[in-house]
């Protein structure tokens, strides 16, 4: 395999506008003629589908929800960064192209990211113009918030619902062409694997999830933007719905997967409070800006929270890195919270817990302003666990949030199947290996709304395509092995449901492959995987009947798929001899504890290759050439 | 803490196929559960018996999707104020409870099976006209027009709905009026809005008519039971855009030119 990034030269400031003058272009009357597929209706996803049906194309949009509203880009709390520089505090593109590859710890593509911090501005622009109540001062302007990994605030945000405005903001723009006839919508429908005809994906196989019927849906170009895949852990923040099917069935066909370990560590989520445990709830992470973060000096020190005194505590985000203090990075504020908790001085039960104190901001600020700034994240809180916010300190523990590793893609969001584009947090693209706060969004709508469009029309007006329909041998086939697993799952007739087999793999990633990764663990978790997926193929319990609504059907399949990925996530962890961001190797750290990248070896992107069932994948990289960002060991002190 | 409940679930096996109420104990329910938890446990229990789960509706399980959703004790979400099934949690039990659990009921909601309905009505309402009509590339700065943050507030108010129905499920007549006028009033708050104003409230109104939901009387248990806090002020400004824009409505002028 042969890895392209087709990234241009030049300078980086011209590099988007020059590839976009050398693109192709369809013509405005052509346009109609292509059938495009896009899978998922979040940000990415979503916009892509609104913005290529408003050029024209015919669009065939599939999500597994009952509506495209429901995406899981809805549940993004916190904001959407833009370089701006509404408040003249020294943002720039260069600066958030900076801060994001710094983030990132350089391992993301720089031509890349330049592109999202430029286009960011026009997706603020965007958003209000389509409706997006985005916070506003008083003058009537536009509100910014600073966000963690950041010293400026360049952070949009629509109270603690910035995600779900953003994300209705393209529904809207997405339903505007299904009224139009441009989009047809396919909602409960699952994409189960991609049709790949000549090299090329000219389409996908579905089901559909109230008649269990199985189709075939042919196109001249399939857009994934399906999301990520942080449920592998089975305990994330993540929809409960949120899987990898579609980008792990692609894998499995040819495109190739970037840098699958890097996941994102999210500092502030509610700590876990039982076995029955269905999913993790985020804090957003802009509490940070007015919460601090402490645990008690003393281990086991049990004593109420506001019986002890000041000196007993430590605020050890600020006392470690005294310039961000409790802003810091998302990776580096999660290593730091397991830390006192492995010390023993973890809060609540189980000693997993560190306080996210707000009683300094409402001294300072005020009951009234911090509710106007939190009020709902505050009630969210209370009504999981019971407890007061405004009375008690938070208890917050990290918790999976999300994956940076995904498809592999180039410059053109194309991955190494020609024809196969992926948007948003679906491909590997931007954020290196740990993602900044109030990136995804930007991100996700940055691809949908202002990449795709281009690219896509670039990959259609270069090629000839064949007319291909579904009867197509290779959609048959590829239907009939679809047909086939379905058949599987309800056949085998074990003892053990889904779900224990999926927590079961969760246990495995967060201890192996959670915040912390030894070689020694992450061998194991990976003889532990396979022998759990032996166990699946022979004892998986599933009921019911495939022509049916059936949601346990549909989970075999996702954790199926999540048992392979799991384990390829552990062979990437185990090849990666260094950490960086959220991928942090305990044989690779500096004396203080912090990432020790090895950027002679390890600075490029992994990228690997299926080679078949049970058969070890071929591991390539893409070299990460940094011209403009000089590396350096992160420093957020 | 733990209880014991006993819960009596409606059970559908698809529209064509009348359902009926089926009890169920669950056993040492955890108080610190969600009440979606506690279905997971039961509907494990059902599977390893070899019976089938209970299918319910839910995706992100922190408030914000609105997925889920179904009747407890006749109460939408189950009754507490701006929380959903997903984020109330068993502490509101108590041992020994007897808990109704049926899904939405309104003939624009047909039932897919047991407590999953098709809300797929309120996408078409949506379609009809619930959005700005601008595409990608055409705005202008953010902050070139600056909003009154009284204006922004009200938007964002409503464009707070998440579209989980419950609005239409106890409504005595399953109307749809606070959802239609939520989406309404969110845009007709903004500048932005402004221009489509008028078509926005007659398509928006008709579909909502068309798709089967019943008529607005000002009961209220829409607003009582919203999990997201949406005032009934919003129907009064769909009322209110609709009448006005009826009272405007022309033909379409045809346009001829040269050219």
């Amino acid at each position: 395999m042969k890895l392209d990034a087709r990234t241009p030269s030049g300078p980086i400031e011209n590099r988007w506008d020059k590839t976009r003058f050398d693109m192709k272009l369809v013509n405005p009357a052509n346009k109609r003629k292509y059938n495009v597929i896009v899978v998922g209706s979040g940000l990415a996803g979503g916009a892509g589908a609104a913005t290529l049906a408003e050029l024209g194309y015919n669009v065939k949009c599939f999500c597994f929800q009952d509506s495209p509203r429901r995406a899981h880009s809805i549940a993004a709390q916190g904001g959407i960064n833009a370089a701006k520089n509404y408040q003249n505090d020294g943002d720039s593109v260069f600066r958030l192209f900076y801060d994001t590859v710094k983030g990132g710890d350089f391992r993301a593509r720089e031509s890349n990211v330049y592109r999202l911090a430029q286009v960011s501005v026009n997706i603020i622009d965007q958003c209000v113009a389509q409706g997006v109540p985005f916070a506003r001062e008083y003058g009537g302007l536009l509100a910014n918030r600073s966000f963690g990994g950041a010293q400026v605030s360049r952070t949009f945000y629509a109270r603690g619902q910035t995600g779900q405005q953003l994300l209705l903001g393209a529904y809207q723009a997405l339903e505007r062409q299904v009224q139009a006839g441009r989009v047809k919508m396919y909602s409960r429908t699952e994409m189960l694997d991609l049709i790949v005809i000549d090299g090329r994906a000219r389409g996908i196989v579905t089901r559909n999830l109230v008649t269990g019927a199985i189709d075939v849906h042919m196109a001249d170009a399939v857009i994934l933007g399906t999301g990520g895949y942080g449920n592998v852990f089975y305990l994330s923040t993540n929809a409960k719905g949120s899987n990898a099917t579609a980008i792990w069935r692609a894998y499995r066909r040819g495109a190739a997967f970037g840098n699958p370990c890097y996941t994102q560590i999210h500092p502030t989520c509610i700590p876990v409070s039982g076995e029955y445990q269905s999913k993790l709830t985020l804090m957003s992470e802009s509490l940070r800006n007015d919460g601090r973060i402490w645990v008690p000096k003393k281990q086991n020190d049990h004593r109420s929270p506001d019986s002890i005194p000041e000196d007993e505590r430590d605020y050890y985000l600020e006392r470690m890195y005294p310039s961000f203090g409790n802003l810091c990075p998302r990776d580096i504020a999660s290593r730091a919270a397991k830390r006192v908790c492995d010390e023993g001085r973890g809060v609540g039960p189980g000693g997993l817990g560190v306080y996210l104190d707000f009683s300094d901001a409402i001294n300072r600020l005020g009951i009234q302003t911090i509710a106007e700034r939190y009020g709902n994240l505050f009630e969210i809180y209370e009504r999981i666990t019971g407890e007061d916010p405004y009375k008690v300190p938070m208890r917050i523990y990290p918790a999976v949030h999300y994956t940076m590793g995904g498809l592999w893609v180039d410059y053109h969001l194309q991955s190494t199947i020609p024809g196969l584009f992926v948007l948003g947090e679906a491909n590997f693209s931007d954020h290196g290996a740990n993602r900044l706060g109030a990136s995804a969004l930007m991100q996700g709508l940055s691809d949908g709304y202002f990449v795709i469009p281009y690219t896509l029309g670039h990959y259609l007006g270069s090629n000839k395509f064949e007319k291909v329909d579904e009867n197509h041998p290779e959609a048959q086939a590829v239907l009939k092995q679809t047909q086939d697993l379905t058949k599987k799952f309800l056949s085998i007739n074990g003892n053990r449901t889904v779900t224990s087999f999926h927590r079961e793999l969760g246990k495995i990633m967060w201890e192996y492959c959670g915040m912390a990764r030894n070689a020694q663990g992450l061998e194991i978790a990976i003889g532990k995987i396979r022998e759990l997926r032996e166990e699946f193929w022979q004892n998986l319990k599933v009921s019911g009947e495939p022509n049916e609504l059936n949601q346990n059907l549909e989970n075999a399949g996702r954790v199926a798929d999540f048992l392979e990925l799991g384990e390829l996530m552990c062979m990437d962890a185990l090849e990666r001899n260094e950490s960086c961001g959220g991928h942090f190797r305990e044989e690779y750290q500096t004396p203080d504890g912090e990432a020790q990248r090895d950027d002679e070896h390890f600075r490029h992107a992994a990228v690997w290759e299926y080679q078949g069932p049970n058969a070890k994948p071929i591991r390539h990289v893409e070299p990460l050439e940094f011209e403009y960002v000089q590396l350096a060991q992160r420093s957020y002190k | 803490m733990t209880m014991n409940l006993t819960l009596h679930v409606w059970r559908q096996k698809d529209v064509t196929v009348p359902g009926k109420i089926v009890h169920y104990e669950a056993k040492d329910v955890n108080e610190h559960m969600s009440f979606l938890e506690m279905l997971d446990v039961v509907n494990e229990e059902l599977i390893n018996k070899g019976d089938e789960p209970i299918a319910f509706e839910h995706d992100c399980r922190e408030g914000i999707c609105g997925s889920c959703g179904f009747m407890i004790n006749g109460v939408a979400h189950g009754g507490h104020k701006n929380t959903t099934v997903c984020q109330l949690h068993m502490r509101h039990f108590k041992d020994g409870d007897e808990i109704w659990i049926e899904p939405w009921r309104a003939a624009a909601f047909p039932v897919i099976k047991d407590l999953v309905v098709d809300r797929s009505s309120f996408d078409r309402i949506i379609a009809s006209g619930g959005y700005v009509s601008v595409s990608t590339g055409s705005a202008q700065d953010a902050n070139s027009l600056p909003i009154r943050k009284l204006d922004s507030d009200l938007a964002m108010d409503a464009a707070a709905c998440i579209g989980c129905g419950a609005c239409v499920a106890s409504c005595p007549n399953a109307a749809a009026a606070l959802f239609t006028g939520a989406k309404i009033s969110h845009l007709g708050h903004l500048p932005q809005g402004k221009p489509e104003e008028m078509e926005r409230a007659l398509s928006m109104v008709r579909t909502m008519n068309e798709e089967g939901f019943g008529n607005c009387t000002n009961i209220g248990e829409c607003e009582a039971t919203c999990p997201k806090g949406i005032p009934l002020e919003v129907i009064a400004r769909m009322n209110r855009d609709f009448i006005k824009a009826s009272l405007q409505e022309r033909p379409p002028v045809a346009i001829a030119g040269a050219g």
